[in-house]
């Protein structure tokens, strides 16, 4: 159990999170809450799976898996922004409707054979640096080194660019930036289609580079949930959530770790001896999604923590101090 | 052009207009909100435009700024017909308006909500630039306001100027202010009317939406009056005209618009609040040490810019909400960070300022409404079964008493108009005979009629004995009504004031708008004794 190696497994298995959260968090912050996350992932991780398996190309693989989950993610746009149904409700359906069409498409590319991967490699200097460099710039998937920038880069585009401003803006008071011309329905596709696409990366970062392979729905096992949670857990903060995904990562990996070893700081080690124990451990993630989803459901607080005013409400012109 | 040919010519009427609207009609399920309206401002004037409310002035306010289509009718901007289809479309032709309702982005700066919409900068946000030619707008027109400024960070009348600033920076000439003094203490109405008359002189001209006659006749120099949806009076000259003449174009009939307040000994203590201490919904202090008293047989009346603690205030006395610390006391007993119902066993009623969602249950029977607070006891309730024969007589018998005007006591309160509808409310609170009244806004949105008629309920409650809390934004209502008025502050009492009968005195509304800006009483009167030393 050497934590150089689970924390350097754990950012490449953070990453996932950190592509699906950050996605989340654009179409939350529109304004848009998507309970489809693992829905969407799954039907990446399928689709980009497959086309890596047909042409032999893992980046057609990648960018096929982007459109697809984007274009899940409209249905649920389509329904929550046009038809303004209820947020919850149209996103579980999503994630039924993707995992049951994965399933289905996905039957028998567990025993496909072999598929080519996205390349993985050292950064030359950076990777000298102690402790550091092996975990995080030593044999990572490209896709782990996209992902250091991705969540500085979302930060700048929120806070700093105009077109953040308009996103902030129709998240928060839809009214005002619809009397000021900017559409707010528009905006809100727009950005429930990024969510759609950074989950469908997502997807494909796991079986194309991470975790290879599809395992059916255990290929995200829950995570698109996971992403979900740290949303609200990152106060709608693409830093945080970045931190907050890494962390996940390497908690996913210890858990997996910890079962391993006899003795555990020279102790029995409690779970190679009782193996139904390490159970409970594979919980704790998604315990605790539950618990920040339900206390983040609760709006008193959810208003303390920073959320999007306007999450979860429909827009529509002329109610509301119109 | 003529007007080229014969310069002369220019100073005619109909080259002065900069906005002409022609028999604009617009509809809204049930109701037809401007029938066949004609409007016009000229260049440079400030054109009040009033009415009741539902007359019918924003609707037509909301078609020239590019917010609703009119289904019929023409608009023409200096001369040239228009077809707006989105706000922008009328920002672009320079018509701008500040809505009743701040159209901010509480969590943005002062620059990012100027910036809001428009394509520059076109991708990098350089606020610091922008910060400097905001802060040099706002002082040509007088509009001081911090440009990095968070928007919740500022008092309503700051939010008032970065909206204006907003249609500014856009380059609007045509600025159309939606009851903008609503929200506004007396102070900050007279500097709003000295930035009006600054932008006048500078060349824009300025529709002044409003119901308060005093404020119309203090600032425009026209009026159109619209009632149920049309014309009334057309650009009158609101010099030459007296406020009567307005009232009744307004309404349509004179107004003997005067509450009778009789003299009146209050009895014992019936509420008290001892330094009572809350947050809002956010978790930021909202009441900070409030406490106050109301006797039986008393109006006391709690005056404040809106946002400034009354809601909490309502909501804690009412059980609605926990006090962190503090006392409050019902004929002796606490009653605080208790259950609302423990509040309503022992005589609390209360008028929430949300009539539509706290007050009712919108699609609930009138029957359903009213028996909300009578339904465990017979003979509603018996062995636990609701008699929904008692219930309907009992409804019944409200809706005749308190002139509740609906065709079925079966029918949704939903479709019910607002002051029914708070008929609906004051009928249930008012027929236990509470020994407290909790009334949150209670005439707000109503039409003169209902008002009148709330009133009167209101002041019946305290000819029969009952304590009434009062908290209203309306200066004038709680002239009318109160015995006494506290002044809230940012969750602070700033002092009390006694109320006489009869129009109040210049000084007393002074001393009770700078409590509502935030100068205690105290200093006031210390300051004021000073002056005259």
């Amino acid at each position: 159990m050497d934590p150089i190696i689970i924390l350097q497994a754990g950012v490449a298995s953070g990453t996932v999170l950190l592509f699906a959260t950050i996605g989340e968090l654009f179409a939350e912050r529109s304004g848009v809450l998507n309970l489809g996350v693992e829905g969407m992932m799954l039907i990446g991780a399928m689709s980009g799976y497959s086309v890596a398996l047909a042409t032999g190309n893992p980046w057609l693989g990648v960018l096929v898996a982007m459109f697809v989950a984007g274009l899940l993610s409209q249905i649920h746009a389509f329904i929550v922004i046009t038809l303004q149904a209820d947020q919850v409700v149209s996103g579980l359906a999503l994630t039924f409707l993707g995992t049951g069409i994965s399933l289905v498409l996905g039957e028998g590319l567990s025993k496909a054979g072999a598929v080519s991967l996205l390349p993985m490699f050292s950064i030359p200097l950076l990777s000298k640096i102690p402790v550091l460099g092996p975990i995080f710039f030593t044999s990572q998937s490209v896709l782990v080194y996209v992902g250091y920038l991705f969540a500085p880069l979302a930060w700048y585009y929120i806070n700093r660019t105009r077109p953040g401003m308009h996103l902030r803006a129709v998240g928060e008071y839809p009214a005002a930036a619809d009397a000021l011309g900017i559409s707010v329905y528009r905006l809100r596709y727009l950005y429930v289609f990024v969510g759609g696409m950074l989950a469908g990366l997502a997807g494909a970062t796991i079986s194309l580079a991470v975790s290879p392979g599809w395992f059916s729905e255990l290929t995200t096992a829950g995570q698109g949930w996971i992403a979900v949670g740290l949303v609200i857990f990152a106060q709608w903060d693409p830093i945080r959530a970045a931190a907050g995904s890494y962390a996940f990562g390497a908690l996913r990996r210890l858990i997996l770790d910890i079962q391993g070893p006899l003795t555990l700081f020279g102790l029995r080690n409690p779970f190679y001896y009782n193996p139904y124990w390490g159970f409970f451990l594979q919980m704790l993630p998604y315990a605790f999604t539950i618990i920040v989803l339900v206390i983040g459901s609760r709006e008193a607080v959810r208003k303390r923590l920073g959320s999007p005013a306007a999450l979860g409400v429909p827009y529509v012109r002329g109610e509301r101090g119109l | 052009m003529t007007s080229e040919q014969n310069p002369k010519s220019q100073s005619s009427q109909t080259d002065d207009l900069v906005v002409e609207m022609r028999g604009i009609v617009k509809r809204f399920p049930g109701v037809l909100a401007n029938d066949h309206v004609d409007f016009e401002l000229r260049h440079g004037e400030i054109h009040a435009l009033l009415g009741e409310n539902g007359a019918g002035k924003s609707t037509l306010m909301n078609v020239l700024a590019g917010l609703y289509r009119q289904e019929a009718g023409t608009i023409i901007i200096k001369g040239r017909p228009v077809i707006f289809s989105s706000p922008r479309d009328a920002i672009q032709a320079g018509i701008g308006m500040i809505h009743q309702h701040f159209m901010l982005v509480p969590s943005q700066t002062v620059t990012e909500n100027i910036l809001l919409g428009l394509d520059e900068p076109r991708f990098r946000l350089n606020l610091h630039e922008y910060d400097r030619v905001i802060a040099e707008l706002g002082e040509r027109f007088g509009l001081k306001v911090d440009p990095q400024a968070h928007v919740w960070q500022l008092s309503v009348g700051e939010q008032q100027r970065v909206e204006i600033l907003k249609m500014l920076y856009r380059g609007a000439d045509v600025l159309i202010m939606d009851e903008p003094t609503a929200v506004l203490a007396p102070q900050e109405i007279k500097d709003l009317f000295k930035t009006l008359r600054t932008m006048v002189a500078d060349g824009k001209s300025i529709i002044f939406i409003s119901h308060k006659l005093q404020e119309v006749m203090a600032i425009s120099d026209r009026t159109t009056v619209l009632r149920r949806g049309k014309v009334t009076a057309a650009g009158l000259d609101t010099r030459r005209i007296t406020r009567q003449e307005l009232a009744r174009q307004m309404v349509g009939r004179e107004v003997i618009f005067h509450v009778d307040k009789k003299p009146q000994e209050p009895g014992e203590v019936v509420l008290e609040v001892i330094d009572v201490c809350a947050e809002n919904d956010k978790g930021l202090p909202s009441l900070n040490g409030v406490s106050l008293k109301v006797r039986a047989g008393e109006i006391v009346g709690v005056a404040g810019v809106a946002g400034n603690g009354q809601r909490e205030l309502a909501q804690v006395i009412t059980g609605m909400r926990k006090s962190i610390s503090g006392k409050i006391t019902l004929n002796g007993e606490p009653i605080n960070n208790r259950s609302a119902r423990f509040g309503i066993q022992r005589g609390v009623a209360h008028v929430p300022e949300d009539r539509t969602h706290v007050g009712t249950a919108p699609n609930l029977s009138v029957t359903d409404n009213v028996i909300m607070k009578q339904y465990r006891k017979p003979p509603i309730a018996r062995y636990g079964m609701l008699n929904m024969l008692a219930a309907t007589k009992f409804a019944k018998r409200l809706k005749d008493a308190y002139d509740i005007v609906v065709p079925s006591v079966e029918t949704p309160v939903r479709l019910l108009s607002g002051g029914n509808l708070q008929r609906v409310i004051l009928a249930r609170e008012i027929s236990g005979q509470p020994s407290l009244l909790v009334a949150v806004q209670p005439t707000r949105g109503l039409d003169v009629g209902a008002i009148e008629g709330v009133q009167r309920l209101l002041l019946a409650q305290r000819e029969a004995g009952a304590a009434t809390l009062l908290i209203s934004e309306e200066l004038e209502e709680l002239f009318a009504l109160s015995d006494r008025v506290y002044v809230i502050y940012e969750g602070r009492i700033m002092g009390e004031v006694q109320v006489g009968s009869g129009e109040p005195s210049e000084s007393l509304i002074e001393t009770i708008g700078l409590m509502m800006t935030g100068t205690p009483l105290e200093q006031i009167e210390r300051e004021g004794a000073a002056a005259h030393v």
